[in-house]
């Protein structure tokens, strides 16, 4: 009885040395920085702009990589900022503007971030419009509906510098927490307009109608992306943050229709 | 009342490890909480105008959200408690649906049913130029579609638990169906309708899945206290852990008012 009784204990205890011995064991996987062989499982966050393209980079850098395992948190970037600052474990971060990459760095959490990407603003409308907009001065028309992103994501800043700029005075219905929340809102056509970016309008295939803004009249914003300097998986962290600077990589964020940085 | 079951004093270990870790599961993140809140600077926190707008709005839906409730609730459960009618079951399965649908789903159906494009909303849009997403009126539709089901369930559940004899007694002596209900029914289920309304209330405070999929998210309009919450820890986390601490007093105001209900053991009510 005393053997049988003390089993639950046992297995918690075996439970926590293995723990133990996976942290101890990661260091001999360290690779040199190389394009070849790196192997493991990562967690790469990134910002929800990027769900489309890095899915594919994931899948790419997967085959060109077996033994490697890519899984993603899309998501508002600075959502993603404060979820690895509160010890999220993260061993990529790409984020839609330099601001909440900062907050990461700042934090001793993720060094010399490379920008991979630039991406810039459009308006999304439904397929079918009850209020026309051709231009940015229509999303002033009284009772209109634009969605935009809430001020504390890029998207949601990007799109209050392009409002300024332009000196167009909107007054958004609501403010999502990120873009394909935005993106959701337009499909579904109950609201008028969003403000996205190009490369949403180009993902949508059709679901939604882009109004392009003239290039003297848009906002960009650029993408980092880094490792996390926490991260159990360096190498494969790395050799991932370099296939998305690859030719290979860039392609397939050109083909989204992301600027080259 | 007798005590029915001796209190052992000395738990087998193999049961009290687990159950402490479980404890201590349940209560660490709220004590995480509570460490962590910004108490120097809660004031200045809740009392931002962000913060109020919040409060104020939450305060406002979710005690429509119960009102509608119960006007329309009370009814549906004596239906499913006392009336014999076709598809009564599918009826009450269909009451306790939102209660296990994931929220956000619950968002997306209203939109598909509210919404400008909505099978209702376009409706409603063209005929009266009403549109309720992005409305407080959509918030507190969100809230009523989520927290009903807490309400129906409690109160059909005391009504069939009820005795019929006061019901038949009143009618005997000559009450109308109405009176019965008015004078009888109502007092004998009162402390139930009161604990559904409490936890109907305090489920609609708490909504954010469909809240923020149907109604979006606007200070001073759609913000409720958990969207604030959540779009706060992207910005100012502080501000997020503050009105955090709002909520978690909600919720302990309402384990105390339900006190009776849930924290005496042993006495099935």
């Amino acid at each position: 009885m005393r053997i049988r009784s003390m089993l639950p204990v046992l297995a918690l205890v075996g439970l926590m040395t293995s723990c133990g011995q996976n942290t101890n064991a990661t260091p001999e996987t360290t690779q040199p920085t190389t394009t070849a062989a790196a192997s493991g499982s990562i967690t790469v966050f990134a910002a929800a702009s990027l769900k489309g393209t890095f899915t594919t980079i994931g899948s790419q850098f997967e085959a060109a990589n077996p033994g490697a395992t890519v899984t993603f948190n899309f998501g508002g970037s600075s959502s993603l900022a404060t979820q690895i600052t509160q010890g999220a474990p993260a061993d990529v971060f790409a984020s839609a503007s330099n601001k909440t990459m900062e907050t990461v760095t700042t934090a001793k959490l993720a060094a010399d971030p490379s920008v991979f990407a630039v991406n810039s603003l459009e308006i999304a409308t439904p397929t079918t419009q009850s209020i026309p907009v051709t231009s940015l001065a229509d999303l002033a028309t009284p009772g209109i509906k634009v969605a935009v992103c809430q001020i504390d994501v890029p998207c949601g800043a990007t799109a209050l510098a392009l409002f300024e700029k332009n000196k167009v005075t909107v007054t958004p219905t609501s403010q999502e927490p990120d873009v394909k929340a935005v993106m959701s809102k337009v499909t579904l056509g109950e609201v008028d307009a969003g403000i996205v970016y190009v490369t949403d309008v180009q993902a949508a295939k059709g679901s939604v109608t882009g109004v392009e803004i003239p290039a003297d009249q848009n906002v960009t914003t650029k993408y980092p992306i880094a490792t996390v300097l926490t991260t159990k998986q360096p190498a494969t962290a790395t050799a991932f943050v370099q296939y998305l600077l690859s030719p290979a990589g860039q392609k397939v964020m050109r083909e989204a229709g992301f600027a080259a940085p | 009342m007798s005590r029915r079951h001796r209190t052992t004093t000395q738990p087998p270990w193999p049961v009290a490890v687990p159950a402490v870790l479980a404890l201590l599961f349940l209560g660490l993140p709220l004590l995480a909480l509570l460490i962590r809140a910004p108490w120097g600077q809660l004031l200045s926190v809740l009392t931002s105008p962000t913060s109020l707008d919040a409060l104020r709005l939450s305060i406002i839906t979710a005690t429509a959200a119960t009102v509608i409730s119960v006007i329309v609730g009370v009814p549906l459960a004596w239906l499913l408690a006392r009336a014999i009618f076709p598809g009564r079951r599918f009826a009450r399965a269909l009451v306790t649906v939102p209660l296990v649908l994931p929220p956000v789903v619950g968002g997306i159906a209203l939109l598909l049913a509210f919404g400008r494009r909505g099978i209702v909303g376009q409706y409603l849009d063209q005929w009266f130029g009403i549109t309720l997403p992005f409305t407080t009126a959509g918030v507190v539709i969100a809230e009523a579609f989520v927290a009903m089901p807490f309400l129906i369930i409690t109160v059909e559940g005391a009504l069939r638990g009820l005795d019929g004899r006061f019901e038949d007694a009143a009618a005997t002596l000559g009450a109308s169906r109405l009176t019965v209900f008015r004078r009888i029914t109502l007092p004998l289920i009162a402390p139930s309708l009161v604990a559904g309304a409490v936890l109907t209330f305090a489920r609609a405070l708490g909504e954010f899945g469909a809240t923020i999929t149907f109604a979006g998210n606007l200070p001073g309009v759609t913000q409720t206290l958990p969207l604030a919450v959540y779009i706060g820890l992207e910005g100012d986390p502080s501000e997020a852990i503050a009105l955090s601490l709002v909520l978690l007093a909600f919720s302990i105001a309402v384990l105390v008012l339900l006190r009776d209900r849930w924290l005496r053991t042993g006495t099935p009510t």
